[in-house]
């Protein structure tokens, strides 16, 4: 018993605050979420057990739970491809030694180090109006821009721009992975004459795609989690015409603003399951395209 | 062998030869031409929005929409000190109080996510690949569900518009990413250091203090410099629990300026925001190797 102590003590103690962390803000609120989920509570009063009423409301009742889903998925499903071909376009024309790429990288990450900031969703807001900056240039162009911010045929698409913005951290990871390819398989391509397409099909997207993968999953996770963008930009509730209601901006408030915390932790929970299942989703599938190195066969 | 004549075959092949290299020197030449043409481009737009931002944080509020100009007409410095002053606190309160916070977090983030990596890489202990799993699995949990019961726990200690909502999970190592960016350094210093330190009759503390901390400097700049940034960023946190203008961090103030309904006073909004965004620039700057190395360590953000 003494032994055993004496053994475990050190790594213990060095782990504590983490334990206490853990248990106190992690696992405990997951579990006490999951125990709200089942009840109507406005803070004033005490929890009030419902059952599953909270998820029947939200599946068959709730029209703004399903937009809020619509709005979630287009944005990742749009948003997080487009980044990361432009990650892998801009590593790849980054690789190889080039001049000067220690300021490229520079300036093509300061955006993803800035982008999570309100001075940006701000600075988004106004490029964006009618009158803006985005406009005037498609006016230089001959074009007529709309009303970005208030037609919800469009608004999604400025939180779209604003993520492929911030393509920096996958870009370096890719470059990171792309140096990591053996310059002789190139050059053996070269000698059997492929060309640039082939030698991108053939050699780099094969030995890349445990860093795709990577990427992948990891930009959904992110896309799926964002929120100061989507709630300045729509002023805090979703608009216009719910457009930008993001899955998190919809959870806000249905605690904070109408202190709906049983049913806003029944929208966490969702959230939760939702991550969970495309990171599972990733992950299974990812044995069919994602073939490492040291696995042989 | 060494008298060889050059026969007139040869020469041809070294001649193809040379013809072949040159062709692809030339070839190598006007691709990185070509790529240089699209990274300047690339990086130009990438970076005008914010060249945009700075340029309109000086212009009067009538020139800033439409022109798409970097330079305005004329320096109007007023706008910094209109936009100190233009809402009911000022903002050196606001910057006073991101600076409380932020340096708070930083020194709990890099103190016990260093403790919690150092089990992990370097003691050994019952159930340490059992914590470690979950430890990584917190990392995809989104900060959305576990915010309710959170907040519910903080109001009931009374911890509702004061800092300690935002300081002390981090002195428990909430952030699994930092923990995980410096089990990956630990791992990399020579087991050799503790084995000698031990049989020497140091403690796991001592080890700690004595070998690890010092040879982990970077890693440890690293962690510090992202949750600098992400501190000082950082909106949901200060927008849950903060209600009082007096405690507003930057952002919650920023975003005043836009909900602040029909004034109109872009110029000192775009001052403000940029006044904002400078610590971050500026340790962007200053750290900008340790920042990009982290991100290739880490794999992630």
């Amino acid at each position: 018993m003494l032994r055993f102590f004496r053994r475990n003590f050190a790594g213990y103690a060095f782990l504590s605050p983490w334990l206490i962390g853990f248990f106190l803000l992690a696992i405990g609120p997951i579990l006490a979420s999951l125990y709200l989920s089942f009840t109507k509570y406005n803070v004033v009063r005490p929890p009030q057990w419902i059952g599953l009423d909270n998820y029947f409301y939200m599946f068959q009742m709730d029209q703004r739970f399903w937009k809020a889903l619509q709005v979630t998925f287009s944005f990742v499903v749009i948003s997080v491809p487009l980044k990361l071909i432009f990650a892998l376009g801009v590593a790849m024309a980054l690789d190889k030694g080039i001049r000067a790429i220690g300021w490229y990288r520079a300036l093509f990450y300061l955006p993803s180090i800035l982008g999570g900031s309100i001075a940006v969703a701000i600075l988004w807001r106004q490029l964006f109006n009618y009158d803006g900056v985005i406009n005037s240039i498609l006016r230089l162009f001959g074009g007529d821009g709309p009303y970005w911010l208030s037609d919800p045929k469009y608004s999604l698409w400025t939180l779209i721009v604003l993520a492929i913005w911030q393509f920096g951290s996958p870009m370096l990871i890719f470059l990171a992975g792309l140096r990591a390819i053996p310059q002789e398989l190139y050059e053996a391509a070269e000698i059997d004459a492929a060309g640039p397409v082939r030698k991108f099909f053939a050699i780099t997207v094969p030995l890349l795609a445990p860093v795709i993968f990577f990427n992948l999953v990891l930009q959904m996770i992110e896309a799926f989690k964002s929120f100061s963008g989507a709630f300045i930009i729509s002023g805090g509730t979703g608009a216009p015409l719910d457009s930008l209601l993001f899955f998190t901006v919809y959870l806000y408030n249905e605690a904070f603003s109408f202190l709906r915390m049983g049913y806003a932790s029944a929208l966490a929970w969702v959230l939760l399951l939702i991550i969970a299942l495309f990171t599972a989703i990733a992950f299974w599938t990812s044995k069919y395209w994602v073939h490492y190195e040291n696995e042989r066969g | 062998m060494t008298e060889a004549t050059i026969t007139p075959a040869m020469l041809s092949t070294a001649e193809v030869a040379r013809a072949y290299r040159e062709a692809k020197a030339k070839r190598a030449k006007r691709a990185a031409l070509l790529k240089h043409v699209f990274l300047i481009v690339t990086s130009l737009i990438m970076i005008y929005p914010l060249l945009w931002m700075l340029a309109s944080s000086l212009k009067p509020d009538n020139q800033i929409f439409g022109d798409l100009g970097l330079w305005p007409r004329e320096f109007q410095w007023q706008n910094y000190w209109a936009g100190w002053n233009a809402l009911p606190v000022s903002f050196t309160t606001f910057f006073w109080n991101s600076t409380v916070v932020t340096v708070l977090s930083v020194i709990g983030n890099v103190i016990s996510c260093s403790f919690a990596a150092y089990a992990f890489a370097r003691l050994e202990f019952s159930g340490k690949t059992i914590w470690f799993a979950l430890m990584m699995m917190t990392l995809m949990i989104p900060y959305h569900v576990v915010l309710i019961p959170q907040y519910l726990l903080f109001l009931n200690l009374g911890w509702v518009d004061t800092y300690l909502p935002l300081i002390v999970p981090r002195f428990l190592a909430g952030d699994a990413f930092f923990i995980f960016l410096m089990i990956q350094f630990f791992r990399q210093l020579p087991r050799e250091l503790d084995e000698a330190a031990m049989i020497d009759g140091c403690s796991p503390f001592k080890i700690y203090w004595a070998i690890i901390m010092p040879l982990s400097l970077p890693a440890m700049a690293t962690a510090a410099i992202f949750s600098f940034i992400w501190t000082w960023e950082d909106f949901l946190g200060p927008l849950v629990y903060l209600n009082d203008m007096e405690d507003y961090t930057v952002p919650l103030a920023l975003r005043s300026f836009i909900s602040s309904d029909g004034v109109s006073q872009y110029g000192p909004m775009f001052a403000m925001s940029i006044l904002s965004i400078l610590p971050i620039i500026l340790f962007f700057v200053i750290f900008q190797r340790l920042i990009i190395r982290g991100i290739a360590m880490s794999g992630l953000k």
